[in-house]
């Protein structure tokens, strides 16, 4: 709420010239227009103590029950968290961690057990988390092709220069092209229950909808449809960390291979921060009242295939349920309260300043 | 006889000049008689007006090359040049494309504007003209005329080129001529053709004339010429006569009351008189553009110095090689064999390029805008417009619009700017005798000549008449005879509605009306005659010989007749203090008695003054006016000589008085420049007295001013140095006694042109030099008032040079209306013209023009003061805006890997200034209002608020920055924590790092409009459509860009970006708070700040606010019991 008020000056019409006769100079007078006037009819707020007061009281009284519902939220959220790394020697994976590079082809594996306290209820979401990776670096974000990744067999033959230096291997174009596509993550998760028996039984993950549906359906194409890739690949190159070509990404399932991949996908959309997770899975409730992932021990398998203590990073997988306002996050809630109650105490404030001031201002400036 | 004499000397004087810059022009190209004179055969140009800059060929080249010499423009494309140049992170559409744009659009403005001077031009060169060839009238058309062509012009045509007037279809071969395209004057201005060419009547006899001219080479003074012309007859010596601007025709006038004249070309095409004028004037640069420019190095070093962080902090950061160049993020190969000195010059002008739009091309593109639109405010201002003069307000100038409200020191003219420069004749006095007219004038009775006519009552016959004589016969006033007059009417209707008198000097007229309701009327000049009709009805023919025109140097001007009965007769009207000292006899003292009295009442008084010439003595002062007058050089001097020689003598008739009344408003306008903080002062020629009393009509000196005086009087008596010296004293002990209260006296300065000059002269004496200068700006400073009398027009850019260039650097305004005045208006930082009755010159020459003194105050109070409050906000917010742009993008370098890598889209760079923020600032300094104009008017002391640039102070505008600072913070470390490590979405989907960068952006739009939406004050709907208006075209543009694969970009990046943020429940509630959180700093800044010591302005809005709601509750009230009534009527 602002101090408002219309102000009554009305454009009082054309009257036309009191004098008549003086033709040539009557064309010269300015229209009498409230526009060229300066007195078109105006809205002037403004600004005082008094009329600001309400709304901070009403920014407060809005914000601090969101922020309280939001920090609710957040609090109810289950995240779990697992740094498989394996820097340090006692780490399940540090010997993975020592040996893995590009070149091995024997892949790596190692487990790690993890403990749920509290069962997970609703969907639940898997994710891996790197840091200290640059996604967002620039030379790395500009290296790829859209059109090469939207199907375009023009540029599947003859990538962007951006890709340099991963445009070509050899005399062949890579596809996909760039540091980015060429950096995917490829490390699989498949994570295990163990029951009270001690027998582990495999959770369902489904690889399916961890991509933006825009992604996956337009900005995304196979060149030539997504039947027979190996043909339209046909005299490209995989890119060079690469252990099998594009099109062998997902052999299962035809509607999710090639550059319509969804990991690939979702690699491809560059994160923000050098600290970042991307989706990797989803662990679909299960019918009836059963949670999702019952509390207990649990075993990850990992193809430790990734290396990232070259560079100093860190890999994590994190399982984690989604409320209406996504992943926890805190701040959100703690910023709106804190935002909503410093509203409410500049309120009161403004409520004493008002009555000190602005009443004498308006007493002395006008006699009643 | 005469005329011998004068071959003489012209033989004499034709040895000494120097004919380098002289021309000399063969009327219709026949060479001089052999033996005459050598013929020097000369090129001049066709006559063809080029106005236009370009051709069609050099368009290109030379519009860019000019546009390119403004340093902003300069800059920018040194931006875009790198950006083609060197890999940078942003393509070279960001910057290339405003660029593009700006330039583009000014070449097409520039473009246009050319090519409608080309069709001018040639509609001009095109235009047919009638020339003399053998005898015979000749269509040809204009570009075709040469030096030396002989033209026919007629009536209501304009002059095709600057010619000299040969004949004329007027018997006294005489022609009337309006120059009002030229300098603005309506009035009819005589021309006059020499007595040897004048007599021709048809082409054949023009066609006969064998003659030469020399004249000087062309220069853009419309007033000066000087030549001389050489009629060779057979087989006789020529005969030369001496031409001046009498005779010289320039293009661009038109021809009136005469059929037709022949005329013979002298000037032509690039070289008239017109054409030399074309030449802009200097460029004034206001006080706002300098603080523009101080901020622009600031935020130019900020820039750098960011660039330079930046990269330091880059190779610091890479100094290990997993960082730098890490397994997934390879460099190409020829990266790699760079040099490491020039990869890091790289980086930093690619961090430049990435910075580089804290420096908004748009800025300077919306100035300007803002200027050129604003100003039509001024042109459109209804109570600017003067019915009587059928004008209204002329901008001459945009750029200064903003510096009308930074006004400190006024300087204004008194005659014509403060008075009406309306004269009205109120008596004479001779030989200590006052005559009054009793008529009635101009429908108003004169409430101090009750109807006593003296005239016949009194005695003293011959002096008498004669004094009437002379004020009859010595002026340059003509007489129109018919019904309609272009020009002022002045007529008299006194049974004869006909005749008109029309003068450039509104005095002349006065005194010539005055005599004929005295009984001497003036009816015509005729074959250099004039006639008066006498008291008794008879008509009395005086031969004019010489006119000595009237100078402000000399302030006097004089006639030489010749009576009826053969007597040589030189009368003579000037300043008193011009005539005086040339009286040898008459009643001196009882005529400077009066003279004085009149003075004191504020009339304005002339002394008029006669001498009996005999034969020889005629024949001397003729001999002198003819040297001076065919001189071609330093013929000015030369006249002033002669006319000095000629003008002494003199047998004192009388004074007579005309008033001049103060002009409409001027004593409110006066005073409300002074509550508003300015320091008025008048420089006039006039004399003390009559100024002074001026001064205390129109309130600026009040009863209570303690006058100081500043006199040749006073330093007759006491030296100057002492006088200064008591007059600071009496000052400061004044300013050290009153110190705290209220009402302490002010003091009023008056100073004449002698002792300023005394003053103003630099010290010999080894006291220290300028030392008075220093003495008298301290008076002065301290004085709310000063009054220059006695000033010379360059005086009068003395005073104002002096006040500008003392220490506090003051901004002055000047306001005049006669060609004394141009200097001064020249001068100042704001010229105000007057459109006076003395001509255009000052309205001219100015920035700005009015029709009257009293719509200075609208100018100043209203319209400065909102130019200024506009354009100051327009200024701090295009940096703030930018700082909130750029600094995120600035904090996101350190996130990532400072690899330059951009946070927002190309798209949003580019359009972000463009069009994202542009309209709403442009349209809120176009139509702010931040107190109402009746408030601001009412309440002059507002304009104080403003005083000294005090919206683009330094604090002003570390404010605005670190606002600017403080909100991009806000907006990425909030989206950075919103943002960290956590899910968006409710479907678990991550977003990227462009989510990131539209979400930051977002914020960005929404905040710094919403932020110049609680700056504005004034809504009206163009407001609401334009803020409201562009946020909207911001999310529907962002909708578009995101919602198809756009074939000609070769990245996707923001496909489907904003919509995917858009679903997000978070990020709707984050951006909400981060707008909320970014405006409360500002909000609770202008609360407290109003709260606890509010600004005059801000209590003029309160008030006026207060006043608005008072008078709504009453219409409520009245409604409500309306309401009631009606109801309980019904009820009933």
């Amino acid at each position: 709420m602002m101090a408002s008020s219309y102000n009554a000056k009305e454009e009082d019409g054309h009257h036309s010239g009191a004098s008549s006769g003086a033709g040539a100079a009557k064309n010269r007078k300015p229209d009498n227009t409230a526009f060229k006037q300066q007195r078109l009819p105006a809205w002037q707020p403004i600004l005082t103590a008094g009329s600001v007061l309400p709304a901070f009281f009403v920014i407060g009284l809005i914000f601090i029950p969101i922020g309280i519902g939001l920090y609710v939220t957040s609090n109810n959220i289950r995240e779990f968290e697992i740094d498989y790394t394996g820097e340090s020697s006692n780490s399940p994976c540090y010997s993975c961690a020592k040996n893995v590079t590009w070149n091995s082809t024997e892949p790596c594996f190692c487990t790690v057990n993890f403990t749920l306290e509290r069962p997970f209820e609703s969907n639940v979401f898997m994710y891996y988390g790197l840091s200290n990776f640059y996604q967002n670096h620039r030379r790395y974000v500009k290296s790829r092709d859209d059109r090469q990744l939207n199907g375009d067999p023009s540029s599947l033959r003859n990538p962007s220069k951006e890709c340099e230096p991963y445009r070509t291997s050899g005399d062949l174009p890579i596809a996909p092209c760039g540091a980015i596509a060429n950096s995917l993550f490829n490390d699989s998760l498949v994570l295990y229950y163990i029951d009270s028996n001690n027998s582990q039984s495999e959770v369902p993950l489904v690889k399916k909808g961890i991509a933006w549906w825009t992604d996956k359906h337009v900005k995304f194409k196979n060149p030539g449809g997504n039947s027979n890739l190996t043909a339209a690949f046909q005299g490209t190159a995989k890119p060079v960390n690469w252990r099998k070509a594009v099109y062998e990404l997902d052999p299962s399932d035809p509607e999710n291979n090639g550059f319509i991949n969804e990991d690939f996908i979702v690699w491809m959309r560059t994160a923000a921060l050098p600290t970042f997770r991307k989706l990797y899975r989803i662990i679909q409730k299960k019918p009836g009242a059963t949670p999702t992932l019952p509390s207990g021990n649990y075993v990850l398998h990992i193809t430790y295939n990734y290396p990232v203590l070259s560079f100093d990073g860190r890999k994590r997988m994190i399982l984690s349920t989604i409320s209406w306002m996504g992943g926890k996050n805190p701040f959100l809630g703690i910023a709106y309260i804190t935002v909503g109650s410093i509203c409410f105490f500049l309120g009161v404030v403004l409520l004493i300043i008002h009555h000190k001031y602005d009443n004498r201002n308006t007493s002395a400036d006008i006699p009643s | 006889d005469g005329c011998s004499s004068l071959r003489l000397v012209l033989l004499e004087c034709v040895g000494e000049e120097n004919w380098v810059d002289s021309r000399t022009v063969y009327i219709g190209h026949k060479e001089p008689p052999p033996g005459a004179e050598a013929y020097i055969p000369q090129r001049y140009p066709d006559n063809r007006i080029v106005s236009s800059k370009y051709t069609f060929w050099n368009f290109i080249p030379k519009n860019l090359f000019e546009q390119f010499r403004r340093i902003a423009n300069f800059y920018f494309l040194v931006i875009f040049l790198v950006q083609l140049i060197i890999d940078t992170p942003t393509s070279p559409v960001t910057s290339g494309l405003p660029l593009f744009f700006v330039i583009t659009v000014t070449a097409i403005k520039q473009g246009y504007e050319d090519w409608l001077r080309h069709k001018a031009d040639c509609s001009i060169n095109e235009c047919p003209v009638d020339v003399v060839q053998q005898g015979k009238v000749v269509r040809t058309q204009s570009h075709k005329l040469r030096v030396g062509d002989i033209v026919v012009v007629r009536e209501d045509e304009t002059f095709p080129c600057d010619l000299i007037l040969l004949s004329s279809s007027r018997p006294d071969g005489t022609c009337y001529v309006t120059t009002t395209s030229l300098d603005g004057e309506s009035s009819h201005k005589t021309y006059y053709a020499i007595p040897d060419t004048m007599a021709f009547r048809t082409e054949q006899e023009v066609d006969s004339l064998h003659a030469t001219i020399e004249c000087e080479q062309p220069q853009p003074d419309l007033y000066k010429f000087v030549g001389r012309i050489n009629i060779y007859k057979d087989k006789e010596e020529p005969v030369a006569r001496p031409l001046g601007a009498e005779n010289l025709l320039l293009r661009g006038a038109t021809l009136k009351n005469t059929q037709h004249i022949y005329a013979v070309a002298v000037y032509t095409g690039m070289e008239t008189k017109m054409a030399l004028n074309y030449q802009s004037k200097s460029q004034k640069r206001s006080a706002v553009e300098k603080s523009m420019n101080a901020f622009l190095i600031v935020y130019l070093c900020i820039l750098i110095s960011k660039a330079v962080i930046n990269t330091v902090l880059k190779y610091a950061w890479q100094w290990s090689p997993d960082r730098d160049e890490p397994w997934y993020n390879h460099r190409t190969e020829n990266e790699r064999q760079r040099h490491v000195v020039i990869r890091a010059f790289t980086d930093f002008l690619a961090f430049m390029v990435l910075f580089n739009y804290i420096i908004p091309v748009s800025m300077y593109v919306t100035v300007e805008m803002q200027k050129f639109l604003g100003s039509y405010f001024i042109s459109w201002d209804e109570e600017m417009f003067d019915e009587e003069l059928g004008e209204g307000a002329q901008v001459n100038t945009s750029d200064l619009n903003e510096e009308l409200g930074q006004v400190e020191y006024v300087f204004t003219d008194k005659t014509g700017t403060l008075t009406e420069n309306n004269m009205e004749f109120i008596e004479c006095c001779v030989d200590g005798n006052v005559y009054i007219p009793h008529a009635i004038c101009n429908g108003q009775i004169l409430s101090a000549a009750s109807s006593i006519d003296m005239i016949d009552a009194s005695p003293g016959g011959y002096r008498r008449d004669l004094f009437f004589r002379a004020l009859c016969l010595c002026h340059t006033v003509q007489v129109k005879e018919e019904e309609t007059v272009d020009g002022i009417k002045r007529g008299i209707h006194q049974g004869r509605p006909t005749s008109f008198y029309i003068s450039s000097s509104p005095d002349e007229v006065a005194l010539v009306e005055g005599m004929k309701r005295l009984g001497y009327t003036y009816l015509r000049l005729k074959d250099n005659y004039m006639e008066i009709l006498n008291k008794d009805d008879e008509i009395e023919r005086f031969e004019l010989l010489h006119v000595l025109n009237f100078d402000s140097v000399r302030r006097r001007m004089s006639v030489i007749v010749k009576s009826s009965s053969g007597d040589y007769l030189l009368f003579c009207k000037g300043a008193d203090s011009s005539i005086f000292p040339r009286v040898v006899s008459g009643k001196v003292e009882q005529v400077k008695a009066r003279v004085e009295q009149n003075a004191v009442e504020g009339l304005r008084t002339l002394c008029v003054a006669y001498r009996r010439l005999s034969e020889s003595e005629y024949e001397e002062a003729c001999h002198h006016l003819m040297e001076a007058k065919l001189a071609l050089q330093d013929r000015e001097q030369r006249l002033a000589q002669a006319y000095d020689i000629i003008e002494r003598n003199f047998v004192l008739l009388g004074a007579t008085a005309v008033e001049d009344r103060l002009q409409e408003k001027a004593a409110d306008t006066i005073e409300s420049l002074h509550k508003a903080g300015m320091k008025v002062w008048v420089l006039t020629g006039d004399k003390m007295e009559t100024a002074a009393a001026t001064c205390y009509a129109s309130k600026l000196f009040r009863r209570s001013t303690q006058i100081l005086e500043l006199t040749k009087k006073r330093t007759e008596e006491q030296n100057l140095h002492d006088v200064l010296f008591e007059l600071n004293r009496t000052v400061l002990r004044q300013r050290s006694i009153s110190g705290l209260s209220v009402d302490c006296l002010d003091f009023g300065l008056i100073i004449d042109g002698a002792t300023l000059s005394a003053v103003l002269k630099p010290n010999q004496e080894g006291a220290g030099h300028g030392n008075y200068r220093e003495i008298f700006l301290e008076i002065c400073r301290n004085c709310s008032a000063v009054l220059c009398c006695r000033m010379a027009p360059l005086q009068k850019a003395q005073i104002v040079k002096l006040i500008k260039a003392s220490k506090e650097h003051p901004i002055t305004l000047a306001i005049g209306d006669g060609a004394n005045d141009v200097s001064m208006i020249l001068e100042a930082h704001v010229g105000i013209g007057i459109m006076g009755k003395e001509g255009r010159q000052a309205a001219r020459n100015s920035d700005y023009a009015i029709p009257k003194f009293k719509h200075l105050k609208k100018m100043l109070l209203v319209h400065g003061h909102y130019y200024y409050i506009r354009i100051a906000e327009l200024v701090q917010y295009f940096f703030y805006k930018n700082v909130c742009f750029i600094f995120p993008q600035f904090l996101y370098q350190f996130f990532c890997g400072f690899s330059q890598q951009p946070l927002y889209d190309t798209a949003y760079l580019t359009l972000y200034n463009i069009s994202f923020t542009s309209l709403p600032i442009l349209l809120y300094s176009l139509v702010e209002q931040h107190v109402s104009m009746e408030t601001l008017r009412r309440e002059p002391s507002l304009y104080r608020d403003i005083a000294k640039n005090s919206l683009l102070r330094w604090p002003v505008f570390l404010y605005w920055t670190c606002l600017g600072v403080f909100d991009a913070v806000v907006f990425f470390f909030g989206a950075y924590f919103l943002f960290d490590n956590t899910t968006f979405t409710s479907n678990g989907q991550m977003f990227g790092n462009w989510t990131f960068g539209t979400l930051i952006f977002t914020v960005l739009v929404f905040t710094v409009t919403l932020k110049l939406a609680l700056d504005t004050h004034h809504w009206t709907w163009i407001n609401h459509f334009v803020i409201w208006g562009s946020l909207l075209f911001y999310v529907i543009f962002s909708l578009l860009w995101g919602g198809i694969i756009w074939p000609f970009l070769n990245y996707q990046r923001m496909y489907y970006v904003f919509m995917q943020m858009l679903s997000s429940g978070p990020a709707w509630l984050s951006i909400i708070l981060l707008i909320t959180v970014s405006l409360l700093p500002d909000v609770i800044k202008k609360v407290l700040c109003r709260a606890m010591c509010p600004t005059a302005t801000e209590r003029a809005q309160v008030r006026c606010w207060h006043q608005l709601h008072l008078r709504l509750e009453v219409q409520i009230v009245l409604f409500l019991k309306l309401g009631c009534s009606c109801f309980s009527f019904s009820d009933f």
